[in-house]
């Protein structure tokens, strides 16, 4: 393309070669740049949370009511969370089940999967309406219905979970137990979903993750209570950590903010490590089922 | 298990014959009681979507039959007048979200990318879930930070140099004095739905066969080549469900954007002043809506948006249904 051949001259891209080689660089670092950036956000509300939630975290404040502490609020959440996990796992459980052993790829198979992918794309503020106008409209909010709504949330986090791991476990194991003469139901309990077990509790774990940091359907189904002494009764409100999170955020007097933060982090760090723990426990889990 | 019948009949072979059945008989029942309770389980996930969209329109009743489809364009909104509209929040909401998506999808593409073909393994095992992480951040958190950190830098900073820079354009207005804007709000529904494109496109980009791209290399194609011309080309319609995905959860996100849009029920061109969504209303005026009329307004809202949302999820599942068959197509 350029004039004479020079053997002398270095080896360097040189006219549209090198324009090309630029465009190229170019994507790259600006995909780099978007990488970090996002590593970035993270690292900045991450940063602002335990830095700003820090000044709040004592012990008062983790064990007593209001207005000094969010004791209720944490035990409060953890009993709707639990509820919530007692409902959606064994039903979640039992749809992975489904899907993997008894459908056979037809019509209601491909609905099951359908409506699972459409329950995971509900806004969460529908979910709250739709609780609402089951349990609480005529009747009054309760914790029981704030667990009915996360339990909404974590179904198909559970059932898309647990059927990604029990499509997992190998076809040696089900061939062996079907060469014993063992039965389809005695396979399954015994066999499949032993095997299954830590990709189950990942996916469980990951849903609760989710669970305990939903607003939207508790402000609806589950806002009015007082926090200043635990509650247990699910059937009537049950005082939580985010619609408190969302309640302080509103006021405007710094001491309200900074119980946010500190409510927040507490918040975000169950979350972080149950993430954590959930992706270790999953990568321990594949290696086993690989090896 | 021994199950070698014995040639000699006798006490003990007959008793072993009768737990045999015993056996045969219960395994009959637990292998049908089991098939139920699945099968049972997975129709109460369609039941109860089916009633989610029962309850909803339910709810709306009253006021789809007070003021009708009119309700969608009406622009007022004022509760104490009985008057309700949705005009402002269906804008609002289509106007966040979509420039949320606008700066959001090619930022998530490019994290894909960079995940899937361009770190190095090691960088790729941290980064990742740490963009995963991202997505785990509770909306009230995210909201609330967006609220004390986000809306007043954007305020200082951001809205006057776009509007000095841009501010012809009319959406960049001159900004207000809080930063609560559906500009923030569009700015905290980026960061919610960047991690969800991101790792769904990563997972789409992983899963171009290496030697297709080896292929390009050895022509000459330099890296982004290989990404414009066979990466992106044969993974397009799934990237676009991820998008569409990502568009729903911006859609339906109800408390972050309730905690930075400002709530104003007015419309403007400007993206600097402030607005509402369908599920940041619901979420603000639910809890305090006491007339009943109010209350179905709100349920209509809902309404909209699960419409919207549900369309939104319908459209990438069937965009990625048809990416999975020209997949299988192409094995």
């Amino acid at each position: 393309m350029s004039g004479s051949f020079d053997p002398a001259a270095p080896l360097r891209p040189t006219g549209n070669l090198r324009r090309r080689r630029l465009v190229s660089h170019v994507a790259e670092y600006g995909a780099t740049a978007a990488a970090v950036a996002a590593v970035a956000v993270l690292a900045i509300v991450v940063y602002t949370v335990i830095s700003r939630g820090a000044a709040a975290i004592s012990l008062d404040f983790l064990f007593e009511g209001e207005p000094d502490g969010i004791g209720p609020m944490l035990v409060g959440t953890a009993e709707i969370v639990a509820i919530g996990t007692l409902i959606a796992a064994p039903i979640g459980i039992l749809i992975a089940v489904y899907l993997t052993e008894f459908a056979a790829g037809g019509r209601v198979d491909r609905l099951v999967r359908l409506t699972l992918d459409l329950v995971n794309g509900l806004p969460s503020i529908i979910i709250g309406l739709f609780v609402f106008g089951l349990l609480v409209n005529h009747h009054k909010q309760s914790g029981f219905a704030a667990a009915v709504a996360l339990s909404i949330i974590m179904l198909p986090i559970v059932a898309r979970g647990t059927q990604e791991v029990l499509v997992l476990v190998p076809g040696n194991l089900r061939e062996a137990a079907d060469a014993l003469g063992v039965s389809r139901w005695r396979s399954v309990l015994t066999v499949i979903l032993p095997s299954a077990t830590s990709g189950i509790v990942t996916a469980t774990i990951l849903a609760v993750a989710r669970a305990a940091g939903e607003t939207a359907p508790l402000i609806l189904v589950d806002s009015v209570w007082s926090g200043s002494e635990v509650s247990l009764d699910p059937f009537g409100p049950v005082p939580n950590i985010p619609v408190k999170i969302f309640r302080l955020s509103e006021e405007a007097n710094p001491e309200a903010l900074t119980q946010a933060w500190g409510a927040g982090l507490v918040l975000l760090s169950f979350i972080m490590f149950a993430g954590l723990g959930a992706r270790a426990l999953l990568a321990r889990s594949k290696r086993r089922m690989a090896g | 298990m021994s199950t070698a019948a014995s040639p000699i009949p006798g006490p003990a072979a007959s008793s072993q014959r009768r737990s045999r059945d015993r056996r045969r008989s219960l395994d009959r029942f637990g292998d049908a009681a089991l098939r139920a309770v699945c099968v049972a389980a997975a129709l109460l996930a369609v039941v109860t979507l089916l009633a989610v969209g029962y309850q909803v329109a339910h709810g709306a009743s009253p006021a789809i039959s007070q003021f009708g489809l009119g309700f969608v364009f009406n622009a007022e909104w004022q509760p104490n007048l009985g008057a309700f509209g949705a005009r402002p929040f269906l804008l609002g909401t289509l106007v966040s979200s979509l420039f949320a998506l606008l700066i959001g999808a090619p930022i998530a593409i490019a994290i894909g990318l960079f995940l899937s073909l361009l770190a190095p393994k090691g960088v790729r095992g941290v980064i990742s879930p740490l963009v995963e992480m991202l997505a785990a951040i509770p909306s009230v958190i995210l909201g609330f930070w967006g609220l004390v950190v986000l809306a007043p830098f954007v305020d200082r900073n951001i809205e006057p140099w776009l509007h000095d820079k841009l501010g012809f354009i009319p959406i960049f207005g001159p900004p207000q004095t809080t930063g609560l804007s559906v500009f923030t709000a569009s700015l905290i529904l980026t960061i919610m739905i960047v991690p969800i494109i991101a790792s769904i496109s990563r997972d789409l980009f992983l899963s171009v066969p290496r030697d297709v791209q080896d292929g390009a290399s050895a022509l000459g194609a330099t890296r982004w080549e290989v990404i414009r011309g066979v990466v992106l080309p044969s993974t397009a319609s799934g990237v676009v469900a991820a998008a569409l995905l990502g568009l729903g959860r911006a859609l339906g996100e109800a408390i972050a954007v309730a905690q930075v849009i400002g709530a104003g029920s007015k419309m403007h061109l400007s993206l600097f002043e402030t607005g509402d969504t369908l599920a940041a209303r619901i979420a603000n005026e639910f809890p305090g809506a006491i007339t009943q009329m109010h209350k179905a307004s709100l349920y209509y809202l809902g309404l909209i948006l699960l419409a919207i949302g549900l369309t939104a999820n319908l459209t990438a599942q069937w965009i990625g249904r048809r990416f999975d068959y020209r997949q299988a197509m192409a094995k």
